[in-house]
């Protein structure tokens, strides 16, 4: 067991950040009231970021990831959570090992 | 009528179902995390702090990236900031949904909010109301499984070898894009899934991590409000 100051105190601050984040979202929704277009932008906040968090790695890192992608996103209309991610990983280990 | 505890049983059940993918999903992130943060020097008892703290493994990897000796605490503190910020627009989008949770419970069961059960809870919201027993279950256990993998990963550290090889490491977009497809369907959310992902992957290639979520995010919002004018008598 080692535990140095330094670094104990860089992951208190990282920890102290990251849940200011995850709280600070909590108390701005409870001051606003939203209708109409704002009520439009709002409610597009969860697959605005997911699709931001995955887009670069589907559209840029490979041949491979890209048509994994594609596949994955024609299963995940059709198949429960589990089987798309089965279909995603095969499809990308498989590609990978046609792509190189 | 049906007893309270049978009710709270089903959702400790259906949240335990939820979040089990992303439970599995997460288990090579969370060793490779472990192992990564041991090749730069921290010990076992560090890495169980950190993913027990912190508890956020993109923030994680990228601290474990710029550490070096002695510690960078505000570059680390910044980009910790920095890769976190889509948390508020999560808890944002989230805060109406948690209505039957008490103010205390919120909270502190937000401490554990992280991607994969913010959208997982956020599935959750368009079929039924998220209960309490449902959120903070989901939430502890997804955190409880991040850090007792870490700390695996930890101790056996090079032993594990590469989740690339077996494709684990795209489990985690699998599931993001299953979450997506359930989420959102229709004319509209193409154009927001568009614009989001044209921007993310621009900016990733211009500018590079962690802007891309940021502002990817940024575009599709704005996309939804443009596309709603377009169409007035929808909501």
């Amino acid at each position: 067991m080692r535990l140095e100051g330094t670094t104990v105190l860089a992951i208190v601050l990282m920890g102290l950040a990251t849940y200011l984040t995850r709280i600070a979202g909590l108390f701005i929704a409870d001051r606003v009231r939203l209708k109409g277009r704002a009520r439009a932008a709002f409610d597009a906040i969860p697959v605005s970021v997911l699709v931001a968090v995955i887009a670069p790695t589907l559209l840029t890192s490979s041949l491979a990831e890209s048509l994994a992608g594609a596949v994955t996103i024609l299963s995940a209309f059709r198949l429960p959570l589990l089987g798309t991610v089965t279909v995603g990983v095969t499809a990308v280990v498989l590609l990978r090992l046609a792509f190189g | 009528m049906t007893s309270t505890t049978r009710r709270s049983d089903s959702e400790w059940r259906a949240a335990l179902a939820d979040i089990t993918p992303a439970m599995v999903a997460g288990i090579p992130f969370a060793a490779l995390c472990g192992a990564l943060a041991i090749a730069k020097g921290l010990s076992p008892a560090e890495v169980f702090a950190m993913s027990l703290i912190v508890f956020a493994g993109g923030a994680q990897f990228a601290a474990i990236e710029i550490w070096s000796s002695p510690v960078p605490v505000s570059a680390l503190v910044v980009s910790t900031l920095l890769i976190n910020t889509r948390h508020i627009l999560m808890g944002v989008s989230l805060r109406p949904k948690l209505h039957a949770l008490s103010p205390a419970q919120r909270v502190l069961g937000c401490f554990t909010l992280a991607d994969e059960n913010w959208a997982v809870a956020e599935r959750r919201a368009t079929v039924r109301v998220i209960s309490p027993t449902y959120f903070l279950v989901m939430g502890v256990v997804f955190w409880a499984n991040w850090v007792a993998w870490s700390l695996v990963g930890a101790l056996l550290g090079p032993v594990l070898g590469d989740p690339k090889r077996l494709g684990a490491d795209f489990a985690f977009t699998a599931i993001f894009i299953a979450l997506i497809v359930s989420l959102g369907t229709g004319a509209r959310s193409v154009g927001v899934v568009v614009a989001s992902a044209l921007t993310a992957a621009l900016v990733r290639a211009l500018i590079g991590s962690p802007w891309h979520v940021l502002s990817g995010a940024l575009a599709g919002i704005v996309a939804a409000a443009i596309l709603h004018r377009h169409t007035p008598d929808a909501r």
